[in-house]
C-alpha cells in the first residue's frame, strides 16, 4: 500500500487535485450529449451502465481478490425484476427500480453465503455455475420470465423518455454509485477486505471474521452490480435469457481487467475501450466473436494488470527514468 | 422413474464421462480449468461429422476428431498458455477467450445449422434389454464410456506415464526435481484430455446433435460432474456422471421448469460445504 502524501485541503475524503480532476471528467461526460448524435450517446449511455458493472466486480476482484464470474446473473435479475414490475405488475419506475435493486442485493446475498467459503479457480467455478442456475430458470420458468423471447416493457418515466435526458440521469446515478463505491473500498472495512484478499490466514488470526467481511463485500457489490442491472433495463426497455447468461459476466470481467483490476474507475475505460472495440468492428465483420475472444488472450498474456495499470507502469518506468 | 428413463440418464453419464474425464485430468494435473473444454467437444463433433460423412465411417470420423482436437489442444498449450504458466485466473479467463474464438470459427466454417452425425448401420434401430425396447446407438455410448474409464484406469494405474500423472497431480515439484521432464507429461496429459473431447463429440453428435450453443451445455455439465466429483480423480468424475446424468433425467422428468436448479443446487451447496468434491483432495 502507497503512503497517501498530506493534505491539507480536502473534501468528502478526496485531494485537492482528485476533486478537480472528477469534476473535469463529470463536467467533460456532462457535456457530450451537446456534441453527440443520439446513437452516440445511447452508446454512452451503455458505457457508463456497464462502467458500473465492471467497478462492480472489481470491488471483489480487485480489493477482496476474487474474481466473480457470476455477476452478469445478478445484473440480469435487476433488469427482469424491473421490466417484470413495470410491465406486467404495473408498478410505477421508482418502485420498480427499488424492487430490482433489493432483488440483486438478495441474490448476491444468497450467492455470496456459499461462495464465501471458497477462493482461487473455486470461487470462479462456482460463481460460475450460480450465475448458470439463474440463466436456466429464466430460460425455463417460461411464465414469468418469457422464456427465450424475454420480457419487454417501455419502463422509462415520461420525463426520461429523450436520448440526453436518460443519458444525465444516468451519469448523476453512476457518479453517486461510484463515489459510494470509492468510499467503500478506501473505508475501514475496505482496508479489511485488502488484508484478505493479500493474505487470508493472517487476516484470520488477527481476529477478523474472513468469511463475513467476504459475505458483506459480496453483497455490496452485488447492490451496485443491481443498479447497473436496473438501469440497463430502463436503457434496453428488453430483457432476455442472454441478459443473464455467463457472455453477460464475462464481458462485464474482460471490461473490469481491461480498465484494470483494483483501479476501480477503470471500470469506465474498460466499458469505453469493448464497447468502442464492439462497434467499430461490429461495422466491419460479424466476426466480434472472435475478436472479442482474440482481445481477451492478448489482454492476458500482455496486460494483465489492464490499460490503466500498463500505463501506470510506463509512466512510472519513464518518471523515475 | 421408469428403466427406459434410467438408461436415458445412464448413457448421457456415459457421454459426460468421455468428456468430462479428459477435463478433469487437466484440472487435475496442470492446475488448468480449460474452459476451452466444451468448445473442443463442440468442434471435434463438427469435424467428426464431417470426416464421417465424407469417408462414410464412423470409426475414422472418430479417430479425424481426436487427432484434430489433440491438434488444437496442443496450439493451445504450447502457443498460448505457455505464456501465462502458474497464472491460475490468468490461465482459466484466456482459454475463455480460446473458446470465443473457436466457437465464432465453428459458425464461420459450419453456419448455424444442427448437424447430426451419421449413425453406423450395425449401430442403427433398437435393443430389447430390460423389458424394454431401446436405441441400440445409445447403448453403445453406455459400453464406449465403460471402455473410455476402463482404458483411463489401466492407463493411470498400470503404466509408467500413468504413474508420473498421478505423482504430478500429488505433487509436481517433487517430481520434477526427481528428474522427470514433466513438462512433457503435462503435454500429453493436455493431448489426451482433448482427444477425449473430440471423441466426445462424435459420441453425442449422433444422438444429442450438434449446434453452436452445445459447447456451453456440456461445459457446464462437465463442471459439475468435476466439481461434484473432485478434481484429478477418475473414480470421483465416474460417480459425479452418474450422478448428474441421473439427476438431469429426473430434473427433465419431474421439474421441466427447473431442470437446471436440480443439478446445480445440489452441487452449489456441496461446493459450499466440500470445497474439493466427494473425491478430491488437497493440493
Amino acid at each position: 500500500m502507497t503512503q497517501r502524501p498530506m493534505q491539507t485541503k480536502s473534501f468528502a475524503g478526496m485531494s485537492g487535485r482528485a476533486v478537480i480532476a472528477a469534476l473535469a471528467a463529470v463536467a467533460a461526460a456532462a457535456a457530450l450529449p451537446l456534441v453527440l448524435t443520439n446513437y452516440q450517446v445511447g452508446l454512452a449511455t451503455e458505457i457508463l451502465i456497464f462502467g458500473l458493472l465492471a467497478m462492480s466486480i472489481d470491488i471483489l476482484a480487485g480489493f477482496a481478490g476474487r474474481t466473480s464470474l457470476g455477476h452478469g446473473a445478478i445484473f440480469g435479475v435487476a433488469s427482469y425484476v424491473v421490466i417484470y414490475a413495470g410491465a406486467q405488475a404495473g408498478l410505477p419506475p421508482a418502485a420498480g427500480l427499488a424492487l430490482g435493486v433489493v432483488a440483486a442485493t438478495l441474490l448476491a446475498a444468497i450467492f455470496g453465503w456459499l461462495a464465501v467459503r471458497t477462493s482461487g479457480v473455486y470461487f470462479l467455478l462456482l460463481t460460475l455455475a450460480l450465475g448458470m442456475i439463474v440463466w436456466g430458470i429464466c430460460l425455463r420458468w417460461t411464465e414469468v420470465t418469457g422464456g427465450e423471447n424475454g420480457l419487454r416493457g417501455d419502463v422509462r418515466p415520461a420525463f426520461l423518455v429523450t436520448h440526453s435526458a436518460f443519458y444525465w440521469a444516468v451519469l448523476a446515478a453512476a457518479v453517486a454509485a461510484s463515489f459510494a463505491m470509492w468510499r467503500f473500498v478506501r473505508s475501514p472495512f475496505g482496508l479489511t477486505l485488502r488484508g484478505i484478499r493479500d493474505s487470508e490466514s493472517r487476516m484470520r488470526s488477527l481476529g477478523y471474521n474472513v468469511s463475513l467481511h467476504l459475505f458483506i463485500g459480496f453483497t455490496v457489490s452485488g447492490f451496485f452490480a443491481g443498479i447497473a442491472g436496473a438501469l440497463y433495463a430502463m436503457f434496453n426497455d428488453f430483457v432476455s435469457p442472454s441478459t443473464v447468461a455467463l457472455a453477460q459476466s464475462v464481458e462485464g470481467v474482460l471490461m473490469m481487467i481491461a480498465g484494470g483490476v483494483g483501479t476501480l474507475f477503470g471500470g469506465f475505460v474498460g466499458a469505453a475501450v469493448i464497447i468502442a472495440l464492439e462497434n467499430v468492428v461490429s461495422a466491419h465483420t460479424e466476426r466480434w466473436q472472435m475478436v472479442l475472444g482474440a482481445t481477451f488472450i492478448l489482454i492476458m498474456i500482455f496486460a494483465p494488470e489492464g490499460i490503466i495499470g500498463k500505463l501506470r507502469a510506463m509512466l512510472a518506468r519513464h518518471t523515475s527514468r | 422413474m421408469n428403466t427406459f428413463q434410467l438408461f436415458n440418464g445412464l448413457t448421457f453419464a456415459a457421454l459426460l464421462f468421455v468428456v468430462a474425464s479428459g477435463f478433469t485430468l487437466i484440472f487435475g494435473l496442470l492446475r488448468i480449468v480449460n474452459l476451452a473444454h466444451g468448445a473442443l467437444y463442440l468442434f471435434g463433433g463438427y469435424i467428426g461429422f464431417t470426416v464421417a460423412t465424407r469417408t462414410g465411417s464412423f470409426v475414422l470420423g472418430g479417430i479425424g476428431a481426436m487427432a484434430a482436437m489433440a491438434a488444437i489442444g496442443f496450439v493451445l498449450d504450447q502457443g498460448l498458455l505457455r505464456f501465462v504458466r502458474g497464472h491460475e485466473l490468468r490461465q482459466v479467463l484466456l482459454t475463455l477467450g480460446f473458446a470465443l474464438m473457436l466457437n465464432d470459427l465453428a459458425l464461420v466454417i459450419w453456419g448455424g445449422d444442427s448437424f447430426t452425425v451419421p449413425i453406423p448401420p450395425m449401430l442403427r434401430g433398437g435393443t430389447r434389454l430390460f423389458g424394454v425396447f431401446y436405441p441400440t446407438y445409445r447403448l453403445f455410448v453406455l459400453i464406449s464410456g465403460l471402455v473410455v474409464f476402463a482404458a483411463l484406469w489401466l492407463l493411470l494405474n498400470r503404466t509408467r506415464l500413468g504413474a508420473l500423472i498421478r505423482a504430478g497431480v500429488d505433487d509436481a515439484e517433487m517430481v520434477e526435481a526427481s528428474g522427470v521432464n514433466i513438462r512433457r507429461v503435462f503435454l500429453v496429459t493436455f493431448l489426451i484430455g482433448s482427444a477425449l473431447a473430440g471423441l466426445g463429440g462424435l459420441m453425442g453428435g449422433a444422438f444429442l446433435t450438434l449446434y453452436p450453443s452445445a459447447d456451453a451445455e456440456i461445459l457446464v455439465f462437465s463442471l459439475a460432474v468435476v466439481i461434484i466429483g473432485g478434481r484429478g480423480s477418475l473414480v470421483g468424475v465416474g460417480v459425479g456422471s452418474v450422478l448428474v446424468g441421473l439427476l438431469n433425467t429426473i430434473g427433465q422428468v419431474m421439474f421441466p421448469e427447473l431442470a437446471y436448479f436440480v443439478i446445480f443446487g445440489p452441487m452449489a451447496v456441496l461446493l459450499a460445504f466440500r470445497p474439493l468434491g466427494l473425491f478430491g483432495r488437497a493440493a
